[in-house]
């Protein structure tokens, strides 16, 4: 389903090159974990999936589903199934959540040719999957994300994901500021997704969620590259032992 | 030989004094009115319009902006059109002249006209100063309007639309409105032209709150884009009294929107709101002054632009606290976003304080669409024009929702925001 090549991405603005040589694939139905220390560029790695121009690509290829992605703007790649989940979901002041979310499914629907949503249609859905994730019907009745706790965001970004259906997903430190319970709920929220024709894409720093979100495939990112693939097992080992001895190993 | 050097008169100035000498002995007014026209385009003539030099028109040197002023054709009509919120009493003023039909309960209204007939509109007619251009101009060619009282403790439940259509020429209007002790009322003065056609259109607004008076004022500006529009109004507040001021801007080539206000009497509060949708080769400019007069009184300003093409804004606020006015509460910001390389926007805040225990502050930013939220919406499949029109829907719609107390208004104003920016976005 995805499959990066020998990816090479920098910062637009200055030039600095962030993700060096990156190879990673990942198979329809697959969980892969990416995970590695602070900076090594997990960040920017979903940024560049997703389209972001703040950086470009200056080398290798990504592909989905066969097609290289690196002409589509962030948009269209979203039309086309692939959804980040962000670290630091963003608030929008004056733009209602209610409105946010239908926009996203009719354009999405839209571009791919399908009929848009009727209004009930639109409400039962949003409806349905906000009382599985348990959002209070008035956090809806917010701006979006503003004034959201850090929980709170997470969930509504898995609410998005819910509601639009992702083929590729791609959640970047989703576990991070979330009590127990709330854990609980979006990792029940993601399992529920997940399919055979669907990829998941977890970046985190704790074994905690793998815990719930059961991983086919792990693997280490540093300094902008893979230095270590494996199975779930990996990522018990580093919870164990760190990056150290991976770092030492790669250096 | 005269050793006052006349000036050279421009176009426009010429057209403006020709529009005043063709139109003697026909313009209505008694002894005391004429006169006064007499002098204020005696004014104009030496003085002329006002240029950069004069610091309240720095920004918005009228005498070059201004090119030509089209005659007035007295035979020009523009139809009334739909009002801006449904339900409302609609007073049409046509070509500068009134209409008056129906009027609800609680208020009683006649032609500005009787008023300039029976002299009793001269002590209004004063300018607010050597610098008041907009004075000057309507003061000397005024021709109609309405004079409106709301009753003592009158509520009324719908808005009243004051409706100036023009369809080209010129049209020069005044609407004195006093609002009694206790009332509430919403008023919405619309000004927009039904044609391509270049006009000039002067208003000057003089309104009143008695005491305890609860009053929304909107001004809608919706001129075409040929169209000059000079407009102001002057507001004195009562005693508690309460005014909701909001301003949209959203037409005109060349546009200046002064508001003038006093706090008069304790407890007295405004709430200033301005939406500036600038686009094209326009130019815009609002220009505010308040003066806090009594101790205990409040103020809010908040004036959003967005600047798309080669569009120029300019607002203006300055906030005046009065050596006995302690405990004032002012705040004032103006934010804008520019949306093109060449469009531009001056602000010039400005507090002028002698009281010493008071709240005041004032600040202007200037942004881009924020990259951040746009790379958000991109993220959820939503194309990058229809983000960015949200976005920009977004920085002006929060000061709209402030209104959430009459949902019907709130969708209007919300649906002139959105028609603009569809258009020019
Ligand atoms: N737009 C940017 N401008 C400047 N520096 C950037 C930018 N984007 C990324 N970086 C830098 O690139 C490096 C990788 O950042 P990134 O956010 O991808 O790391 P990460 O692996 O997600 O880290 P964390 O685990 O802390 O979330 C960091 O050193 C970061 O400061
Ligand atoms: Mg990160």
């Amino acid at each position: 389903m995805l499959e990066i090549k020998n990816l090479h991405a920098r910062i637009a603005e200055d030039g600095t090159e962030i993700i060096r040589g990156l190879n990673l694939t990942v198979k329809a139905g697959e969980v892969a974990a990416i995970m590695g220390p602070n900076g090594s560029g997990k960040s920017t790695l979903s940024y560049v999936l997703s389209g972001r121009e703040d950086y470009e690509v200056t080398e290798g290829d990504i592909l989905y589903n066969g097609e290289s992605i690196l002409e589509l703007d962030a948009s269209e790649r979203a039309a086309k199934g692939i959804f980040l989940a962000f670290q630091y979901p963003v608030e929008i002041p004056g733009v209602a959540t209610m409105q946010f979310l239908k926009v996203a499914m009719n354009e999405q629907r839209k571009y791919r040719g399908e009929d848009e949503l009727t209004t009930p249609e639109f409400m039962r859905r949003v409806k349905e999957a906000a009382a599985e994730l348990k959002i209070a019907p008035e956090m809806l009745r917010r701006p979006l994300n503003v004034g959201f706790s850090g929980g709170e965001k997470k969930r509504a970004e898995i609410l998005q994901m819910a509601l639009l259906e992702p083929k590729l997903c791609v959640l970047d430190e989703t576990d991070s500021g979330l009590d127990i319970d709330a854990l609980k709920v979006v990792a029940d929220g993601v399992n529920a997704l997940r399919s055979p024709d669907r990829a998941v894409v977890v970046i985190t720093h704790y074994q905690r969620l793998l815990d719930y979100i059961v991983p086919d495939t792990v693997h280490v990112l540093y300094k902008g590259q893979v230095i270590k693939s494996g199975d779930k097992t990996l990522a018990h080992e580093l919870e164990a032992k760190g990056y150290a001895d991976l770092i030492e190993a790669a250096a | 030989m005269n050793m006052q050097q006349a000036i050279k008169m421009t176009a426009a100035e010429t057209a403006l004094v020709d529009a005043y000498t063709a139109e003697i002995g026909d313009l209505p007014g008694d002894g005391a009115v004429l006169s006064l026209r007499d002098t204020l385009v005696h004014e104009l003539r030496t003085a002329g319009l006002p240029t950069r030099r004069v610091e309240s028109w720095h920004y918005t040197d009228l005498r070059t902006l201004l090119r030509a002023v089209p005659a007035a054709d007295p035979s020009a009509f523009a139809d009334r059109v739909d009002a801006v919120v449904p339900g409302s009493s609609v007073l049409p003023v046509r070509s500068g002249q009134a209409d008056l039909k129906s009027l609800p309960n609680g208020v009683t209204a006649r032609s500005y006209t009787e008023s300039l007939i029976d002299g009793s509109a001269v002590a209004g007619l004063a300018v607010l100063g050597s610098d008041d251009a907009i004075g000057r101009i309507n003061g000397g060619l005024v021709r109609g309007g309405l004079e409106i009282e709301i009753a003592e403790g009158a509520q009324l439940e719908a808005p009243l639309e004051i409706q100036v259509v023009q369809s080209h020429g010129q049209a020069h209007t005044r609407f004195p409105v006093s609002f009694g002790a206790g009332s509430k009322a919403t008023v919405i003065e619309r000004h927009l032209s039904t044609h391509a056609e270049p006009s000039f259109v002067s208003s000057v607004s003089d309104v009143t709150l008695a005491e305890g008076a609860d009053v929304i004022w909107i001004i809608v500006q919706q001129q075409g884009a040929a169209d000059t529009h000079l407009g102001q109004i002057r507001f004195n507040l009562g005693k508690d009294a309460k005014l909701h001021l909001f301003v949209i801007n959203a037409g005109g080539k060349l546009v200046r929107q002064e508001i003038h206000g006093k706090a008069s009497g304790e407890g007295a509060d405004l709430t200033l709101r301005g939406i500036n949708l600038l686009g094209g080769d326009s130019h815009t400019d609002v220009t505010f002054t308040l003066s806090h007069d009594v101790p205990h009184t409040t103020s809010s300003e908040i004036i959003r632009n967005v600047v798309f093409d080669r569009a120029k804004g300019v607002f203006q606020g300055k906030i005046l606290v009065a050596k006995d006015a302690q405990k004032t509460d002012a705040k004032m910001a103006c934010n804008t976003l520019l949306l093109s390389d060449d469009a531009d926007l001056s602000a010039k805040p400005e507090l002028e304080i002698f009281a010493d225990d008071v709240q005041c502050g004032h600040g202007a930013t200037v942004a881009d669409i924020d990259h951040t939220q746009l790379f958000y919406m991109l993220a959820r499949g939503i194309p990058e024009k229809k983000a960015r029109g949200m976005l920009v829907n977004a920085f002006v719609a929060e000061i709209v929702e402030e209104l959430e107390d009459d949902e019907e208004l709130v969708e209007a104003l919300e649906g002139i925001i959105s028609a603009w920016l569809e258009k020019h976005a």
